[in-house]
């Protein structure tokens, strides 16, 4: 799924001049989907980089009106704006979370769950930095294995947590993966999600120079390494069926991936990776995408398009 | 015209939502408050109230729900107790600090360990500097139509804070008493149209505005003095929509406290929530062997009703506050604060603690306090560390 670029409004809800770093993925972000929802929708915000990128009262960066809220607490303020729209009869706007790894893989995850399990008509982006990049690049249970953060001073023993196919296994009917990388995948994605009613998860990928050590102008680079390598597949789960993304396609041969020392080698976090823990990350690779065909091919012989 | 009804505590805040046609429910089940949340269902369920249940994974969120609703215009309402409350604290303050109008009952119930499901009012106390106006209810009927009224007091556009109604476990929650319920025609032409509230923030992409970001020390104090003008404001607000709920109920409630029998008394005992109907009975006893006693019952604690209680208790020989909580290493916190607010007058203040966790507090125990009061003054001793009342081993 592709759209030309001319389709996207020249309107911009990410106004100029905000506290974000440069080279900030999460204003890349919000500025595409502002595009794609066309300013037709509300922000409800936790605790993250999205409220200092904002900016301080009396001001705001944000063209669209926002909810600050709790930092556990996204999904169920949305799930309450969500219903005071409803009986307010304003059933034309979009109530959007915005919130980063934190407050989505963990201290929010219990309202996160609950929200998809109820279906409750929001869209949720998780914009993943991976770490807690707000208070100064400490782990989250989303930062890949071997990162250092200032929390895993000698890298993350564990791997990264799979949020998008947590909340696929809540049976929701939309859950994508996306990058900043890939813009117009993502606006793609975005309408796809606003197009249908229920809780929709988007889980947009967001190289952070600032957290990942890396020269502000390199976060596209950076974005699209993690997805040529593929440590970061783009797919959808359109109500049950799940799609590959036509960027990733070629991916599903391992011959066409990047290798990972290439993405690697940009970031200093990843300076002080050792031979054992590269192994492991190509390990973690080759077994998420033996997951994706095993994915592909039970989509296939669900009887439904792919 | 109105109706009467035996309902539980439980079910007349149950009624007094449905009347005032609250839009948004969103709420967690917890003992003993889950018979509200049941009873809503119900209401919703069978299509009597035209609302959305938002049904929750946990308190934390049932509040988050009830801001959200309430940014949006809509009249939100939940209910809880105890652990409950603690859990949703964090978004009790962002609800209190962000002037959210709602309304929230609280069925007040001990904090464990140990376990205990019955009252005391250190859940509701704890939380008495969030923003929230804070109502104590004696009885069943004072529940329903402290769920009406404090709609109206909350949207008001002198208030815009939220609004908790405390009722006791058990005592009150599950104890049927004949309560009138008013007509819905009655309630309709009290309350403002739910939704049509345009203050202090809605969202609407037609008029974009941010609530809640980061805000420098340059502005910060504003916002908390913004809410201390609203709590002003309420001490006139909340005698107003009393008395309007009088002109349609018959019921009046025209005073932040309620003064039983203080004028001529000498000896003032200050007490809140569902014992007050205990402690007048002993008023009533003592009167008539000739002591001159009163109870004030502060029916709202935040916002503080000063002035009343100065007036009262001002000139008396002694006064004596019932805590039903506690403040470890300090003192029952009703106490701390009635004897702060009496500052300046000479007017000695003793506390008394009892009733926790459900400890029954008897028509006795009340007599007993009374009479303590009485012989303190008499021999005019000072006030004494809180006396703890009903202790099974008293030291
Ligand atoms: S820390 Fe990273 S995500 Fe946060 S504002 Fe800076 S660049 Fe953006």
């Amino acid at each position: 799924m592709s759209i030309p670029i001319r389709s996207l409004t020249l309107n911009e809800y990410l106004l100029p001049g905000n506290a974000a770093c440069p080279g900030c993925p999460a204003t890349m972000g919000l500025r595409m989907l502002g595009k794609a929802l066309e300013g037709k929708y509300v922000l409800v915000i936790p605790a993250c980089c999205s409220t200092i990128i904002e900016g301080p009262y009396p001001k705001s960066s944000y063209g669209v009106p926002v909810l600050n809220i709790a930092f556990a607490a996204s999904p169920s303020a949305a799930a309450g704006v969500k219903a005071g729209f409803e009986v307010l009869g304003k059933r034309d706007v979009h109530v959007v979370v915005w919130a980063g790894d934190g407050g989505t893989a963990d201290i929010g995850m219990a309202s996160l769950s609950g929200a998809a399990e109820r279906n409750d008509d929001i869209i949720y982006v998780c914009y993943d930095n991976e770490a807690y990049m707000n208070t100064g690049i400490q782990r989250s249970s989303a930062t890949p294995y071997a990162a250092w953060t200032t929390t895993t001073i000698t890298g993350k023993g564990e791997h990264k947590k799979n949020l998008p196919m947590i909340m696929a296994a809540h049976g929701i009917p939309y859950v994508a993966t996306a990058s900043v990388a890939y813009p117009l995948d993502f606006v793609a994605k975005v309408r796809r999600a606003a197009s249908i009613r229920g809780m929709r998860y988007i889980h947009l990928h967001c190289p952070c120079p600032t957290g990942w050590r890396f020269p502000s102008d390199k976060t596209v680079e950076v974005g699209r390494l993690a997805v040529q390598t593929g440590l970061w597949p783009l797919y959808e789960i359109d109500h049950g069926i799940f799609k590959l993304s036509d960027i990733c396609k070629p991916l599903l041969d391992k011959r066409n991936r990047k290798p990972i020392e290439e993405y690697i080698k940009i970031q200093g976090r990843f300076s002080r990776v050792s031979k054992e823990q590269l192994a492991e990350l190509e390990r973690y690779v080759e077994s998420l995408w033996n997951e994706i065909a095993l994915m592909i091919e039970k989509s296939k012989t669900s009887g439904a398009a792919g | 015209m109105a109706r009467t009804e035996i309902l539980t505590g439980n079910y007349a805040v149950a009624y007094g939502a449905k009347l005032s046609r609250v839009q948004v429910i969103s709420a967690y089940p917890i003992t003993p408050q889950t018979s509200i949340v049941e009873k809503l269902d119900e209401f919703v369920e069978s299509g009597e109230l035209d609302a959305r249940y938002v049904r929750v994974e946990s308190e934390h969120s049932a509040m988050a729900a009830c801001i959200g609703a309430a940014a949006t215009g809509a009249r939100a309402f939940t209910a809880t107790s105890s652990h409950g409350l603690m859990y949703m604290s964090e978004l009790v303050w962002w609800a209190g600090l962000g002037k959210f109008p709602l309304v929230m009952a609280v069925v007040c119930r001990a904090l464990a360990p140990p376990w205990s499901i019955w009252s005391e009012h250190n859940d509701v106390l704890a939380h008495r500097d969030s923003g929230w106006i804070i109502f104590f209810a004696e009885d069943n009927q004072e529940v329903l139509d402290l769920i009406i009224q404090s709609y109206r007091i909350c949207e008001d556009e002198r208030v815009l804070q939220p609004v908790m109604v405390a009722l006791d476990a058990f005592i009150l929650s599950h104890t049927s008493t004949p309560v009138s319920i008013p007509e819905q025609s009655d309630v309709d032409g009290y309350l403002p149209p739910p939704g049509s509230r345009r203050k202090p923030f809605i969202l609407d992409i037609e008029n974009p505005l941010t609530h809640g970001n980061l805000t420098y020390p340059e502005y910060f104090m504003e916002f908390r003095y913004e809410i201390e003008k609203s709590m002003n404001s309420a001490r006139r607000v909340i005698v107003e929509a009393g008395r309007r709920y009088g002109e349609i109920t018959g019921r009046y409630y025209d005073s932040l406290v309620e003064d039983y029998r203080c004028s001529d008394a000498d000896v003032v005992l200050v007490n809140v929530g569902s014992s007050s109907g205990d402690a007048k009975e002993a008023v009533d006893l003592l009167r008539d062997e000739g002591y001159r006693v009163g109870l004030l019952k502060l029916r709202a604690i935040r916002p503080f009703p000063f002035e009343d209680l100065r007036r009262i208790c001002d000139g008396k020989r002694y006064i004596g506050v019932f805590d039903r909580n506690y403040s470890f290493g300090y003192g029952g916190i009703l106490h701390c604060e009635v004897s702060s607010a009496l500052s300046g007058i000479k007017v000695p203040v003793q506390g008394f603690v009892g009733g926790l966790g459900g400890r029954d507090v008897t028509v006795d125990n009340y007599v007993n306090i009374f009479k303590t009061l009485i012989d303190m003054a008499d021999r005019g001793v000072e006030p004494k560390p809180p006396l703890w009342v009903g202790l099974r081993e008293v030291v």
